[in-house]
């Protein structure tokens, strides 16, 4: 049987859903100071690289990884309310791309998966 | 650590250390600019040893076979034996055939290359004064169109090259010219997409080029050009801008000023730019952007920009980094 991030459409998609999260997350008060680099570039960069993990796609992160990469910011506030936060916009954008209901909730198991290394608990 | 041999020397360069700063840090002279990957002062080539991907982002393939590398963008990962790059294989002369006072600190700089140049309107290239001293300049020239390369150099103040230009380099002169560089320019494909346009300062001279390239190969779509000064007398190219909207209906330039004078001229609006833009194009969904000058207003616009539709990959953005200090 075909993989989540196969289902979803492979880099196509991460590509497409980049674009709809990303200003998803630019939009929101809750979450927005986290994504403040000025080099959009780079944030883009970075997204497209998470959102091919919580697909389950190819992903090179470690859990290593996800704990250096969010420890500044978690020392700025990061904790299981932006977490959410985030899980709910990434489920509405897959929403938006037309996945079904199981497909985002397989989604959204894989980012939870990494909730606690995210948060460096 | 890796180790980096240049000029006989060998350094040692940590992992979170560029290349360029390890050999300055050691005395050396290697001539750099901007410390982001974007003036191409400090190119450098290797004879030995293999460079990273990153520190090639942006160098055209011929110079990327011949393992010339950006020293600023380099953590060396293995070990390494580099030159500067020889003058004569990456830099040619150009004479100056005229300087034009555009605005009260704005010069334009008309150059004729002694070899011939192919580059795009709105790309740029590095102006060298001596060999030590380069800085980027956005080419306002179309290939098509103009006889001469010209660039519109602003006066920084204090500023070493800025201010050689405008006070001591003469009509005649040589000067050592690199590049082109840079992806900010027109592609005839989308003949029908709309253009924004939109930059502060001498970031008009990049886009004054990609205007009048797309008009001239005939672009339908609407081109609105966006160009924000601190008073009036940043304003320049007013005269040339208004003939070219009366002569194409898809163009539409927009002058406008932070600070509002005794007397507004008529057609110039009184604003931050980024506001003037969300009035007159609320939604950019399919639109090509454009975006030049300074760098945190280029990234400010940016982020608007993509919130108002623009998809990322149709952003493009040269952000005129200043030449960087060292990090202390
Ligand atoms: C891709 C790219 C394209 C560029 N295109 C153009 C162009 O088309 N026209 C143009 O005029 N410049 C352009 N620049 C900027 C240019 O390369 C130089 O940085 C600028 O001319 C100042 O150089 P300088 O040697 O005169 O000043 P420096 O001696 O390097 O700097 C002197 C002092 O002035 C400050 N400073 C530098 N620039 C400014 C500024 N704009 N406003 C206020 N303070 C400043 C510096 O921080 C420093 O304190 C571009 C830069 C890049 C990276």
């Amino acid at each position: 049987m075909a993989s989540l991030y196969e289902r979803l459409g492979g880099e196509a998609a991460v590509n497409q859903a980049v674009e709809i999260f990303y200003r998803k997350v630019l939009s929101d008060d809750r979450v927005q100071h986290f994504f403040d680099d000025v080099d959009m570039e780079r944030q883009i960069a970075k997204q497209k690289a998470f959102l091919t993990m919580v697909f389950g796609g190819p992903s090179h992160y470690s859990g290593k990884d996800m704990r250096e990469g969010h420890q500044h910011l978690v020392a700025r506030g990061l904790n299981d309310s932006h977490v959410d936060a985030i899980v709910e916009l990434l489920s509405e954008t897959l929403q938006e791309l037309g996945a079904g209901e199981s497909d985002i909730r397989e989604m959204a198991t894989i980012a939870n998966s990494v909730r606690d290394d995210v948060l460096n608990r | 650590m890796a180790k980096v041999e240049y000029c006989g020397s060998v350094v040692d360069v940590a992992s979170s250390v560029s290349v360029l700063d390890a050999l300055l840090a050691h005395g050396h002279e290697i001539p750099h600019g901007c410390r982001a990957g974007a003036c191409q002062s400090c190119l450098m080539q290797a004879t030995q040893g293999c460079v990273p991907e990153a520190a090639q982002d942006g160098l055209k393939s011929t110079l990327k076979a011949q393992n010339y590398f950006l020293a600023c963008r380099c953590q060396a990962a293995t070990d390494l034996v580099v030159q500067l790059p020889q003058a004569s294989a990456v830099r040619f002369s150009a004479t100056v055939i005229e300087r034009e006072l555009l605005a009260e600190d704005v010069m334009a700089l008309h150059l004729r290359s002694d070899a011939p140049i192919d580059y795009r309107a709105g790309q740029y290239m590095t102006l060298w004064r001596d060999e030590r001293l380069g800085r980027s300049y956005s080419l306002a020239s179309v290939p098509s169109l103009d006889a001469h390369l010209t660039f519109h150099v602003k006066r920084a103040p204090g500023g070493v090259m800025s201010g050689w230009i405008h006070d001591r380099l003469r009509t005649g002169e040589t000067l050592q010219l690199q590049g082109p560089v840079g992806s900010c320019f027109y592609v005839p494909e989308t003949a029908d997409q709309n253009l924004l346009l939109a930059g502060t300062g001498t970031g008009l001279a990049p886009l004054y080029g990609i205007a009048r390239d797309a008009l001239h190969a005939g672009h339908r779509g609407d081109i609105h050009l966006f160009h924000g000064a601190l008073d009036t007398a940043g304003l320049y190219l007013v005269d040339a801008l208004r003939r070219l909207e009366a002569r194409y209906s898809n163009f539409h330039y927009h002058p406008s000023v932070l600070r509002s004078p005794a007397q507004l001229p008529e057609g110039v609006q009184v604003g931050a730019i980024d506001r003037l833009i969300s009035t007159t194009a609320p939604e950019l969904t399919g639109w090509k952007v454009f975006l030049c000058g300074a760098p945190d207003l280029v990234a400010q616009l940016r982020k608007r920009i993509f919130l108002a539709g623009a998809h990322s990959a149709d952003i493009y953005a040269d952000a005129f980094f200043s030449a960087a200090p060292p990090p202390s």
